[in-house]
């Protein structure tokens, strides 16, 4: 059983009101699915007159609020007195059931408010319409007109056999369309889907465990709409508006599409402790990205890699011990500067990064952060005893000094004098004077 | 069908009375250093391993070492950084591949790297976690409970992870499979001044637990400047 209004105003919302397939056929013409509306509602007259009553209600509502109609929905005085005071009536909002949605979409169009088409006898009814309804291409409009056929009952009564020899296939369309034959599956709107919710709570919720049960509500909601479409997610946007009246709003990224709800709240739980509300919460949002979730078999014989979704808890842990930006992967700056690095919190994406070509028994610097200022001793030029925290000795070998500079062209120019020493106390240090005075960088270890 | 019938037959089957009490040999991975490899057998999966000795012994090269052949073996290593001591460029020259490598920084602070060392343990799914207490006081690593060492070391048991913990002295005690003693036995220099440079340094890693072995015999290995 099809449906199909006809008029101006919002018909695409309140077609979905009652059906999830729903059809924008034109800019006034809307057609929708109503199988299995009879078991909610009863017989089709009752299905229409819901449909009507809804109509009339967002009507009213719409009217008072915005002051734009969304549905007119006519009378039988109104459309009088609009015929009487225009001579034609206001456009109004047609319904129309039936069998097949061309029929119903015939019968919208050419009848008056309600048309409910029986089954099996939608030739009978549609009989009287104009053929122009129909739309006919004007070479075929032409020559039906000079045949005299001006109307679906005409049309109808045509032989088929000799419809498809003098007008071919658009011919015989018509036919089936003027005896409410044609059979078609409905082409529904894709609408971009939202994935988002609220909560307001009765009272202000200031406690982070009582905010975690509203979040655990609204995220089982939503995952479970993103899972029946089949989707994930890779973002997660959470907006608390505030007693105060000011917005608290956090933001998860997570490396893969996931659907794990216990790992998001986990997440949230400690996002929120990280970053805690300034005040009661009044109104909750949380808004989930859809993304397509990932399946993919790693081989067998790979060395195993943390799980994304749990990795990303156990990174939100650690953050929390140590501070946000304290965790996540160093990147070498292209640069000559000492000490020039970025870290990059996003870690694991470059899984495919080659090995670094390098000496495995090279000797590696362990730094001091930051460096430690040291009393130097010149011999010849030349260090001699070295005096810092925790470094203390005579110089007993040394190379250099190593001139280096750079970024002078910049607003923060560098510019040192290295040296690579072996201490009294056993220790091997990097050295160096700038500007600012004697500094141990670190030690060779 | 009592214990007591069943030993025998084992036995007889296996060809000895086999030792039911022990445990099999853990997995072992290289190190990096030849020389290690071939002394120990390579670090053990699923164990702690402890590498200590005084500073510029060539601990934090053998750990660079490790964490190289780690991400060379595409696994991801976490180094959990007690004193904010890593260097990513001299990290990048031993080869370590930074992408696959977990840096998390500690600011000086014994605990938290602790903390931070087993949850990602707990986590799972690293080759190596590497915890680096080399330049932390030798007072503040004595005062790590030994119990946090056993729950490190039970933590990462039965996983594929590769424990590594550095240090001054050895804190880990029994707690450690594997303990690795690193001394500078020479530095080597080459060229006059002015241009003289720091070639390298010649590391003798002991296992302080083989008693049989001498001194003399322990791997030494050469951590090359230039």
């Amino acid at each position: 059983m099809f449906a199909c209004l006809y008029g101006s105003g919002n018909l695409k919302a309140l077609a979905a009101e009652f059906s999830p397939t729903v059809e924008l056929t034109a800019a006034d013409t809307v057609t929708f699915d109503i199988s299995g509306l009879d078991r909610l509602f009863g017989l089709p007259q009752e299905i229409a007159a819901a449909i009507l009553r809804r109509a009339a209600e967002r009507s009213q509502v719409d009217g008072r609020g915005a002051g734009t109609c969304a549905c007119h929905v006519p009378t039988h005085r109104d459309a009088c007195r609009d015929e009487s005071r225009h001579g034609r009536p206001e456009c109004p909002l047609h319904l129309a059931l039936a069998s097949n949605p061309d029929a119903a979409i015939c019968a919208a169009r050419g009848f008056p408010r309600l048309s409910i088409v029986p089954y099996g006898d939608e030739a009978k009814f549609l009989a009287p319409l104009p053929l122009a309804q129909l739309a006919p291409s004007p070479e075929l409009a032409e020559t039906l007109d000079r045949w005299g056929i001006r109307r679906f009952q005409d049309l109808a009564a045509l032989p088929p056999l000799g419809i498809a020899e003098r007008l071919g296939p658009e011919g015989l369309r018509l036919r089936e369309l003027a005896r409410g034959e044609a059979q078609r599956k409905l082409k529904p709107i894709a609408d971009p889907e939202r994935f988002d919710e609220e909560f307001e709570p009765e009272y202000p919720v200031d406690l982070l465990e009582p905010l975690a049960f509203l979040l655990a509500r609204l995220l089982n909601g939503l995952a479970t709409r993103l899972a029946t479409r089949a989707l994930a997610t890779d973002e997660l946007r959470l907006r608390l508006k505030l007693e105060t009246g000011a917005t608290h709003e956090r933001v998860l990224r997570l490396p893969v599409p996931s659907l794990d709800t216990k790992a998001f709240l986990k997440l949230w739980q400690l996002d929120l402790a990280a970053h805690p509300p300034a005040a009661p919460v009044v109104r909750v949002w949380l808004g989930l990205h859809p993304a397509k979730s990932q399946a993919a078999q790693s081989g067998l014989f790979l060395p195993s890699a943390p799980e994304p979704v749990k990795f990303e808890i156990t990174l939100a842990r650690v953050r929390a011990i140590v501070g946000e930006r304290n965790v996540g992967t160093p990147r070498v700056l292209d640069t000559h500067r000492p000490d020039a690095f970025v870290m990059h919190g996003g870690w694991g994406r470059d899984s495919a990064a080659s090995p670094s070509a390098g000496n495995p028994a090279s000797l590696v610097l362990r730094r001091f952060r930051p460096a430690r200022a040291a009393r130097v001793t010149l011999v010849r030029s030349q260090p001699g005893t070295i005096a810092a925290e925790g470094v203390r000795g005579k110089v007993i070998d040394l190379a250099g000094p190593w001139r280096s500079s750079g970024d002078w062209w910049t607003p923060d120019p560098w510019s040192r004098d290295e040296w690579d020493i072996a201490l009294s106390d056993g220790g091997l240090y990097r050295l160096y004077c700038d500007p600012a005075g004697w500094f141990v960088e670190g030690s060779y270890d | 069908m009592p214990t007591i019938v069943l030993r025998p037959q084992f036995a007889s089957l296996l060809g000895g009375e086999p030792d039911w009490r022990c445990r099999p040999a853990p997995e072992t991975v290289p190190s990096g250093i030849a020389e290690i490899d071939a002394d120990s057998g390579g670090l053990p999966r699923g164990c702690l391993t402890e590498i200590f000795g005084a500073c510029s012994s060539g601990r934090a090269t053998l750990m660079a070492a490790i964490l190289a052949q780690a991400t060379a073996r595409q696994e991801f290593c976490a180094l959990v950084d007690a004193e904010d001591a890593f260097d990513p460029a001299s990290a990048e020259s031993a080869g370590v591949c930074l992408p696959r490598l977990l840096w998390v920084r500690c600011g000086h602070n014994a605990e938290h790297a602790l903390r931070a060392a087993d949850l990602l343990i707990q986590g799972g799914g690293f080759g190596v976690v590497a915890l680096d207490l080399g330049d932390t006081a030798a007072a503040g690593a004595r005062r790590i409970s030994l119990t946090s060492w056993f729950r490190l070391r039970r933590a990462v048991e039965h996983t594929p992870t590769v424990l590594v913990a550095i240090s001054r002295q050895s804190n880990a005690k029994t707690c450690a499979t594997l303990q690795l003693e690193c001394a500078r036995e020479r530095t080597a220099w080459s060229g006059a001044r002015p241009g003289r440079l720091l070639r390298g340094v010649r590391v003798r890693a002991s296992t302080p637990r083989s008693h049989s072995r001498s001194m003399l015999c322990s791997p030494v290995f050469t951590a090359q400047a230039i």
